[in-house]
């Protein structure tokens, strides 16, 4: 028997939440005013709940480890969130949303959840418009929507290049009413360094003050994490440089189930690498594929003379160019799902077709586009014969005012303007859809200890669709977890304020203490960004874009030994007692240490592949991931001690509203 | 390229702080300024010696973490680009670069170049939003028409990261265009409409309080803002500071 209960609601799918909502215990106002809840965490997720909790009459303390709440890593996304809105009237509907997330998962997320996600979808967008979210509109003044991947509808709302950002900042506008009303205390500038169990609960947390160096405790009835995803074990991806898996692991130490750390989104469309000094990679959003073509040389003649500067992209006449996506998928086109993208443009570059000095990148082309909207804006224009050069500077006006800050972007970084010359792109580490195991409420097991947003592993199975991370973050805080969490804290209403001077909180922040003093006294040779790097390679080598038994295996070895080194080696400089950087830093890097051995693990027992993750072994004959039934299910590890000790519980995945079908975007 | 850099070294809030000169060498044109950084506080690390704090996190130009001055300009002399935005290919081999952080009153320093801008949080807190709740039970998104124009103009206007460079770059350390960036995104909606009295004068009274100065219109604010908040922002405050009163 598992020891998992997902605690999926009975009764026909299209009802569960409601009838769920409608019978779950409720805690009345004046008792909330008696119960403290903390959120690690002020991205979409974490921001969203804060903002609700408190709006409920719960106290609310928000930690996050920037300057501001406002500063989160959500401000980064760029193209768009989704929601089953159906306002371009093309089809769209909350169960097409459902399976699209589901097929675009490839089939290994749960189905409940993913249902009441696209069910609260629409009503994100009615609110963050209430909120006074500036998203785009079209001329009639009604919301505009632009297309992502792995669908055949439009469905995504925006706000230019920056929908991440604005809605962040209207979460952050929500938090920033309820701090001016006393029910938010919010520190920033802090890290959680552990969860803290009384009898079995969450019941509080130790948080280091990243400027005095203070080590704090909290005490709630109820923990919430929302610290966002773990790229950065892979030292380069999208992520900000302060990305960690730390909040994650520790409840994970304490008890807190880890869900398919090997389902990694590995994006098609990112800034290629140029050197050793890298220090992180930059996305370019995938709202770019609505108009731009993805292409390698045809010819490997073609391939050395663009390499050697003898030729420009340019020059290349269309049947000169492998659009390769078109090519292999007629259906979807450049508008395929990223792991299947991603995976294209890797098998064109080890065929040795990359286009640039690394051998690393393929074209993403706008000329078409150009050409097109120019032709368009010419006859709304009324302009007649209109030349070759006024066509151009139609077309680039309208892909300016929707792409401008990326192509500003990445003309700041490559010095090359995309106007005129494709872009240069490459696959890097995006998103990370395993992390915290988390039942129907969205509660791990550690009872009264919670996951939510890109932290948790529930919505996505082995791939995420574009755009629906930012509405799963806003469909946790707003809309599900106020309702979920209730139930749990109506049992804590006689219960009164956690006190911290017990021998838990003792513990706990001794362990924490003893930690940082090994850092700072261990005077070792080598400093926190070496084992980084060397952690990533180790990653990015074996456990990228496709993995292999052996490769696996070898990078268990390799991460477990570096581990090691780490402990013995690890050079951090300065006190325990100021604003250091390097100290919070290795941190971090020890817990990628660990989980990057348990990622590997995972990688390594599932054999078979899904979504991001493809295992070599396991592929059509035409080289697409191939999925097995017997692995219809989500792998979810007990920590005991070092990783490879981890003990494996499978959550089986049921499917009664969908078919489980092949996954095919040809 | 070579060069010598020159950084304020400050250990704390307390510390009176001084220029303290570095060389770094072998640096590649293609690195953004951050990776220069990281160079140097590699160095310095591994010769056992503090590296140089400052702020940064997304690395992109979108957080609004990350916050130098760079001889004489908030976030150097490239235009529209934010501190991590920048790339060596605007400096030359030999290059002496000196590295301050943002500097005012309201803004005061942590460590090295590092500062703390909680004022602009407290500003934010003051009405920086809308007094919807979060329940969802608000109308249908497109119930309200709002004209493309307006949607843009308070895009434009809401894009401000909040990094604090205007200030920096201010004589006189005015945050007028940060307040006006937030007060224009939602005088241009419907939606702002309904508290717009309340909002700009609890926000203007804000930034009083702490500390930043006054407005004398040179404009170096919008000069040097990587995002290009306009002025207009300020004017389009100042009329809504200006009707708000008139209303009382
Ligand atoms: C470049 C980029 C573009 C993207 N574009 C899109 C898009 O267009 N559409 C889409 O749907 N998704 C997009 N995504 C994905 C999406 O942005 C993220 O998955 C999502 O925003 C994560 O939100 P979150 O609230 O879970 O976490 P985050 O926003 O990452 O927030 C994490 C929070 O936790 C805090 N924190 C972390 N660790 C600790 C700790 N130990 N102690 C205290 N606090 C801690 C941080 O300070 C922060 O406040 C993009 C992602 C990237 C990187
Ligand atoms: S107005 Fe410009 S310079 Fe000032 S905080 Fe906003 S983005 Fe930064
Ligand atoms: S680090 Fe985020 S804007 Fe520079």
């Amino acid at each position: 028997m598992s020891v998992l209960d997902s605690k999926v609601p009975k009764g026909p799918l299209k009802t569960k939440w409601t009838d769920y909502k409608n019978h779950i215990d409720l805690v009345n106002p004046a008792n909330k005013r008696n119960i403290d809840v903390i959120v690690v965490g002020t991205g979409l997720a974490g921001g969203s709940a804060a903002a609700t909790l408190a709006e409920l009459g719960y106290n609310v303390k928000t930690f996050c480890y920037q300057d501001s709440p406002r500063r989160a890593h959500s401000i980064a996304a760029q193209g768009g969130i989704n929601a089953a809105k159906n306002y371009q009237g093309d089809g769209d509907s909350t169960y097409r949303l459902f399976y699209d997330t589901v097929k675009g998962g490839d089939y290994r997320s749960r189905e409940a959840n993913v249902y009441r996600l696209a069910e609260v979808s629409g009503n994100i967008i009615d609110q963050c418009v209430a909120q006074g979210v500036p998203f785009a509109r079209d001329y009639g003044g009604l919301l505009d929507n632009r297309s992502f991947g792995g669908v055949l509808v439009s469905r995504t709302f925006y706000a230019k290049g920056q929908t991440g950002q604005q809605l962040l900042l209207g979460a952050y506008s929500a938090m920033n009413r309820q701090i001016a009303r006393g029910k938010i205390t919010s520190f920033n500038r802090h890290e959680m360094l552990d969860v803290v169990k009384v009898n079995g609960k969450a019941r509080g947390i130790i948080a280091r003050n990243l400027v005095t160096g203070e080590i704090e405790r909290h005490s709630a009835h109820a923990v919430v994490i929302a610290s966002g995803g773990y790229g950065n074990v892979y030292f380069l991806s999208t992520n900000a440089m302060g990305s960690n898996v730390t909040a994650s692991w520790k409840i994970h130490k304490k008890g807190a189930f880890f869900a398919n750390p090997c389902y990694t989104q590995i994006h098609p469309t990112c800034i290629p690498r140029s050197g050793d000094y890298q220090s992180k990679l930059t996305l370019m959003s995938e709202s770019l594929r609505n108009d731009g073509r993805i292409w390698v040389p045809k010819n490997m003649e073609d391939v050395m003379a663009i390499r050697e500067g003898k030729k420009k992209p340019t020059d290349l006449s269309e049947d000169e160019r492998d659009y390769y996506l078109e090519r292999r998928y007629p259906a979807f086109g450049n508008l395929v799902p990223r792991d299947v993208a991603s995976r294209a443009a890797k098998e064109r570059c080890d065929a040795g077709y990359g286009v640039n000095a690394t051998g690393e990148a393929v074209y993403l082309d706008f000329a078409s586009s150009i050409q097109r909207y120019g032709i368009e804006q010419a006859k709304i224009h009324n302009i007649e014969n209109a030349s070759k050069e006024k066509i151009y500077e139609l077309g680039a006006a309208i892909v300016k005012a929707k792409y401008g800050n990326l192509f500003q972007m990445y003309e700041k970084i490559v010095d090359q303007d995309p106007y005129k010359t494709p872009m240069m792109i490459y696959p890097a580490v995006h998103y990370t859809m395993g992390g915290v195991w988390v039942d129907y409420n969205l509660m791990t097991t550690i009872p009264g200890c919670y996951a939510i947003g890109e932290a948790n592993f529930s919505d996505h199975g082995a791939n995420r669709l574009g755009a629906s991370a930012l509405m799963q973050g806003l469909a946790d805080g707003y809309f599900v977890l106020p309702y979920t969490i209730g139930d749990y804290l109506s049992h804590d209403i006689r219960t009164g304020k956690i006190p911290t001077d017990t021998p838990e909180f003792d513990a706990a922040e001794k362990e924490v203490t003893d930690r940082i003093e090994f850092f700072i006294n261990n005077k070792g040779e080598h400093s926190v960004d070496y084992y980084h790097k060397k952690l990533g390679k180790i990653m990015w080598d074996k456990c990228g874009m496709s993995r292999n038994a052996e490769g696996l295996k070898t990078a268990i070895d390799e991460i477990s030994a570096l581990r090691k080194d780490f402990w013995k080696n690890v050079n951090v400089p300065g006190t325990t007692t100021e604003y250091n950087e390097q100290l919070a830093k290795a941190g971090r890097v020890a817990d990628f240490l660990e989980l990057g051995e348990l990622f590997a693990k995972d990688a390594l027992v599932r054999e078979e592949s899904a979504g991001g993750h493809f295992r070599e072994e396991h592929q059509t004959e035409d080289g697409e991931a191939k999925r097995l039934k017997e692995f219809q299910f989500v792998s979810a590890w007990e920590y005991k001690g070092e990783p490879k000790d981890a003990v494996l519980h499978k959550e089986e995945l049921v499917y009664e509203n969908i078919e489980v079908k092949e996954r095919s975007y040809k | 390229m070579n060069l010598t850099l020159k950084i304020w070294r400050q250990s704390d809030a307390n510390d009176k702080g001084k220029m303290v000169d570095y060389k770094v060498t072998e640096i590649s044109e293609h690195m953004s300024f951050l990776e220069m950084m990281d160079v140097l506080n590699e160095q310095l690390i591994n010769k056992g010696e503090e590296p140089v704090a400052f702020d940064h996190d997304c690395r992109e130009g979108i957080c609004g973490m990350c916050s130098m001055f760079i001889n004489g300009e908030a976030h150097g002399p490239d235009r529209g680009v934010t501190t991590c935005q920048l790339h060596m290919r605007m400096f030359k081999d030999g290059d002496t670069i000196t590295i301050e952080p943002f500097r005012a009153k309201a803004f005061p320093v942590i460590k090295d170049l590092v500062v703390d801008r909680s004022s602009f949080d407290r500003i934010q807190q003051a009405g920086g939003y809308i007094s919807v709740n979060t329940s969802g039970n608000t109308q249908d998104a497109n119930a309200t028409l709002i004209s493309k124009h307006a949607a843009d103009e308070a895009m434009d206007a809401a894009t401000c990261i909040g990094c604090g460079a205007c200030v920096a770059s201010c004589k006189n350390a005015s945050a007028m265009l940060f307040v006006g960036a937030k007060v224009s995104q939602y005088a241009l909606l419907p939606q702002g409409q309904i508290e717009a009295v309340d909002r700009v004068k609890n926000m203007v009274a804000q930034m009083d309080l702490e500390g930043f100065g006054n407005c004398t219109n040179t404009g170096a604010c919008e000069v040097e803002c990587p995002k290009g908040i306009s002025l207009e922002n300020i004017a389009r405050m100042n009329r809504e500071y200006f009707s708000a009163n008139v209303k009382e």
